[in-house]
Parts: structure tokens; sequence; C-alpha cells
């Protein structure tokens, strides 16, 4: 009986530590398989390079270029947002009031929606109301806002980011110690200038986390922006905020299935994906190294 | 920080002015994510509404004609031909295809895996395993979804001499790499969250380390873990870009995980870039697009009051 016992727990162990291994070998064969395959093709040509002949051949520097500038656009937009949003959980709002619960409820949900309604709702609201109401307004009623553009993708992107800023910023907020706000409303300081002054300062670590993780996230999301500006091929940069770009995952997704000669593709293609793969990687592993050293400090706080 | 609501009203001049300016800054930046979720919802409906209210749509498609049986009996999705015909059957079982396989794979692994890593692992493996799994959600879906196309599909048909190349397995595996992650964080949480004193008294009673594992942490959690699955599934469900890649985009309606299928969210995205603004099919995928949130929506909460329940349980065993 009792060995028995030790057999089976000692097989429970054993399983437990295999699910384990599985996920990390999981990890490892995809970024084995995608680096020995991209690493040979990458250049300086190809990074900075134009496609051509029908994708099969050239770089990809206007994915990049586009990749960019829509995660910049993005940045923008959802850092002050995402930033104040945690700053009123956090630091102004009543500590289980109500409106704390919706608010918690709602990033949760919209953390959960997925990317392709996203998609859906960039082009329902930001382009055919937003964007067509704008053309209306200022534009007589020609077509500059309503349509497809950069600015709509980014604006879409920053709402799928949202959550991620919120909850990133909320825990750098909750390793700020209490006693240095207590320090310094003694001292007379009202909130906001405990928030700029005191807890702003301490957390721009949390909120630089939050920003890695967003741009990330947003570098590699392709359902959301297929219909609100991506574009298959430009001969062109993107210059004006309702331009047209590529962009990476895009570009891979074009290529993977509208290509004419896939066996001439692959190589190139191999490459864009390691491009991409090697972007929101280091990102995300500069995040996870921040983040550390914050729980590091919220455990000692 | 709690203080009292009208502090600054304590304040004189300019200041006051400017505290009281932030602070509706502030406020209205929490009513922007409320209203995000709240747009995001109208919008998407707004553009689905015409399926039940105009008559125009109502000639090529309605509600009734999306789930019945067409003439002789069949179950076809072919919007884009001379009798556009919109059952959704098809995709409705080839999305639960891929999630039911991507599930049966994700589940049992991620949540070995948390148990591992909060039970058994000494400390230097535990930092190292954690910050793997959160690599492994960074990956963006469109990269998985070309290794699944491009890798998976090849040796699985190599291995088990697959008739079709894209199918609901390959798809599915790759699927569940996005669904290892959310269920592996979920659970993990909730074990460790279970309180250590619940330990110290199974070892004294005389347990080991996995039947206190498996008999007194596992239950305690379990509202954690069944909440891990619930959102683990959501994911699964309303993923596009790997099920857009490795499904094969075939709208069969056939039960067969061997065979192609094609899924709500990838129809949406294989189709709506080609689509006439304002026809039938453009307010029936943005119909798809909604459906495909309200019950991403619910999936959510549910699994976030289990979440909260799971809290409350612990916290309350620990005042008794």
């Amino acid at each position: 009986m009792r060995r028995w016992i030790k057999f089976v727990g000692l097989a429970f162990t054993t399983l437990t530590g295999l699910a384990c291994l599985v996920i990390v070998a999981m990890l490892a064969i995809i970024l084995g398989n995608i680096a020995i395959n991209g690493w040979s093709i990458l250049s300086w040509e190809f990074i900075s390079g134009k496609p051509r002949a029908g994708m099969t051949e050239g770089g990809i520097f206007p994915a990049i270029f586009g990749t960019v500038v829509l995660v910049l656009l993005m940045t923008l937009a959802v850092i002050p947002l995402g930033v104040a949003a945690a700053i009123y959980l956090h630091e102004y709002a009543r500590q289980g009031s109500k409106l704390v619960h919706v608010v918690r409820l709602a990033l949760a949900n919209l953390a959960g929606v997925p990317a392709i309604v996203f998609g859906l709702f960039g082009l329902g609201f930001f382009i055919k109301f937003v964007g067509a109401g704008m053309d209306h307004a200022f534009f007589g009623g020609a077509l500059a806002f309503g349509q497809p553009g950069i600015l709509w993708a980014a604006l879409t992107l920053a709402v799928l980011t949202l959550p991620t800023v919120v909850v990133a910023t909320e825990e750098a907020l909750r390793a700020v110690p209490l006693s240095y706000r207590e320090v310094a409303y003694a001292a007379g300081a009202t909130r906001w200038q405990v928030v700029r002054h005191v807890v702003l300062p301490q957390s721009v670590a949390g909120i630089l986390t939050g920003t890695i993780l967003a741009v990330s996230r947003g570098a590699g999301e392709v359902a959301p922006i297929m219909f609100t500006g991506a574009a298959y091929y430009l001969p062109y940069l993107p210059k004006k905020l309702n331009d047209q770009f590529m962009e990476l995952g895009y570009h891979i997704y074009v290529m993977t299935t509208q290509s004419p000669d896939v066996e001439a593709t692959k190589p190139i293609l191999y490459a864009t994906v390691f491009v991409l793969l090697v972007l929101t990687f280091a990102l995300n592993f500069l995040a996870v190294l921040i983040r550390s050293r914050i729980r590091r400090r919220l455990r000692t706080a | 920080m709690d203080r009292p609501p009208n502090e600054r009203l304590l304040l004189k001049g300019k200041r006051r002015i400017i505290e009281t300016l932030l602070e509706t800054a502030v406020r209205s930046s929490a009513f922007v994510v409320i209203g995000a979720l709240v747009l995001i919802f109208v919008f998407v409906a707004k553009e689905a509404l015409p399926l039940f209210t105009s008559a125009d749509v109502h000639k090529e498609v309605t509600l009734w004609t999306m789930v019945r049986p067409q003439e002789n009996g069949e179950f076809v999705w072919q919007p884009v031909s001379e009798k556009p015909k919109y059952s959704i059957l098809p995709l409705a079982v080839g999305t639960l295809k891929v999630t039911l396989v991507a599930l049966l794979i994700a589940i049992p692994l991620a949540i070995l895996a948390a148990i591992f890593t909060s039970e058994f692992a000494p400390q230097l493996l535990r930092e190292l395993i954690k910050p793997v799994v959160e690599l492994l959600a960074g990956i963006p879906s469109v990269v998985i979804g070309f290794f699944a196309l491009m890798v998976v599909a090849t040796w699985l048909q190599d291995a088990f001499g697959f008739v079709f190349r894209l199918n609901a397995i390959t798809a599915g595996i790759g699927l569940s790499l996005a669904v290892i992650p959310i269920v592996y964080t979920v659970a993990e949480d909730a074990l460790s969250a279970v309180p250590q004193a619940f330990r110290d008294a199974s070892t004294a009673l005389g347990a080991n380390q996995w039947q206190t594992a498996w008999r007194v942490v596992l239950p305690a959690a379990m509202p954690g873990v069944f909440a891990a699955c619930v959102l683990g599934f959501g994911r699964a469900f309303g993923e596009t870009m790997i099920v857009l890649l490795a499904s094969g985009n075939a709208a069969m309606m056939s039960f067969d995980p061997r065979e192609s299928f094609r899924s709500f969210s990838a129809t949406i995205a294989a189709e709506l870039g080609e689509v006439v603004y304002g026809s039938p099919h453009y307010h029936v995928l943005f119909f798809i697009g909604a459906f495909l949130f309200v019950i991403t929506f619910f999936l959510n909460l549910a699994g976030h009051w289990y979440v909260d329940r799971l809290r409350a349980r612990l916290e309350g065993k620990l005042k008794a």
C-alpha cells in the first residue's frame, strides 16, 4: 500500500512536470524552426528593400515602416488614456464602488473580445461613422477619412490594447508604498500633486512595461487592421493619416495565402516571420525583465 | 487611496479649478473604457440589424433560412454565387470542431503544468516557467497560423496520411498554442491563491505532496480552474488568424476532425474584404461578428464570476 501510494505520487508529479516540458518544447520548436529557416535569408537588402516580382523577391521595408508608424500612432492614443484610467482606478476612485467594479469588468471583457470583432468595430465605427462624418463636415462629402487608413487602424489597435496598458500601469501604482502618499498628503499636497510628483515618478517602469506589451501586441495583430487600413501592396510609403499602409503581420498573411508561387515565396516568407518574431519577442522579453523587477518590489513593499 | 471625496472643495482659487479639471479628465477616462465596450457592441450590432428589419435583405436571407435545411436538405454556405446560400451550420460545426480539438490539447497540458508550477517546482524553476509561458502568449497569432500551415500540417500528413492537408487537427494544435497561456495563467493564479495553511494541515495529517495537490489544493482552487477553462474556450472560439490560415477554409458540414472546415471568425476575415458595402452578405458577416461578441462576452463574464467566487471563498474561509 505504501509503495503503491509512492508510485502513484511519483507518476503524478512526473506527469505534471512533463506537461511543463511539452509547453516549453512547443515554444522551442517554433522558435528554432523559424530562426533556422529565417536567419539565412536575412540581409540588409531584405530589411531595406521593396518587394519585387509579385512579392517573390526583394525586401520588406514598406511593411516594417508601416508597422512602426502604426504602432507609434497607437501608442500616442492608448498610453494617455490607459494611464489615466489606471490612475482613476487606483488613486481617485473609492475602492469597492460600483463604478470601479463596472470599469474592471469592462476591461476584462474588452480583453476577451475576439480580434476580428475589433476589425468590424473599426470599420463600422471609425470608418463608416466617424470618418464618413468628418468627410461630410469638413471635406464637403469628398472621400478623405471615410475609407481605410493608418489612423483608423491605429485607433482600432489602441482600443484593443487598452486593457494591457491599464493592467500593467495599475500593477505599478500598487507597488508604490502607501506611506509615500501619506507623507505627501501630510505635507499638504493635493491629490493631483501626489499623483504627479510622488506616484507617477515611482511607476515609470510599470507604465513602460504596459507600453512595451501593448506595442508588441499591436505589432502582431492582423485581424483588426485587415479592413481598417492595411494594404496588400503599395508602391509608396504612408505620408498622411488617411493613407493605407503595408504591415508585417498582414504581409505574412498575404504572402502565405495569395502568393502566385508558394515555393518561390517560402524563403522570404520565413525571413519576414523571423523579423516579426524577433521584434515582438525582444519587446516581450524586455517587458518580462522590467516586470519581474516591479514584482520583486511589490513583494517587499 | 481613500480620502473624503470632496477634499478639493477645501482648496481655493486656481488650485481648486486645476484639481477639479484634472479629476474630471481622469474620471472620464474610466468612462471611455466602459464606452469602448458599449460602442463595439452597438456599432457591430447596428450593421447586423438590417438582417432583422430590411425587406431587401429578407429577399435573399433571413435568420430562419440561415439555420433551416435548404432545398434537398443540404446546409451550404455559398454567399458569393448566382443564388447565394447562407447556412451558418457548417460554420458552427467547423468552429466547434476546432475549438474542441484545441481545448482537448490545451486544458490538460495547461492545468497539469500549472499544478507543477504552483505545487512541485522549486522556486528557481518556477521563475523560469512563468516567463516562458508569457513569451508563448506573445507570439503573434499570424505566426502560429503560419507555423501550423507550413510545418505542423506537413508533419501530421506524413505521420498519419491525412487526405486533407489542412484540417481541424492541424488547426486545433495551432489554436491550442494560443489557448495554453490563458488557461495556464488563470489556473496557476487560482492554485497559488490557496492559503499555505491548507497544505500544512494536509501534510500534518500525513498526506504526501501529490495527495495534497490532488485532494486538497486542486478542489479548493476549483472555481478558478473552471474559470480558466471557460476563458480558454472564449479565446479559442474567437481566434481568427490561426484558423484562417490552417483550416483549409472549406465550409463543409462534417464532424470529422480530419477534414477541412471553416470557422465563424475566419469567414468574416476571408469575405469582408470583397463584400459589397450594404449588401445582404455584408450584414450577415456583421451578424456573425455580433454573435461572436455576445458569446465571448458571456463566457468572459462567467469566467470572471468564477474567479471572484474563488477569491470570496478563500477569503471567507480564512476569516472563519
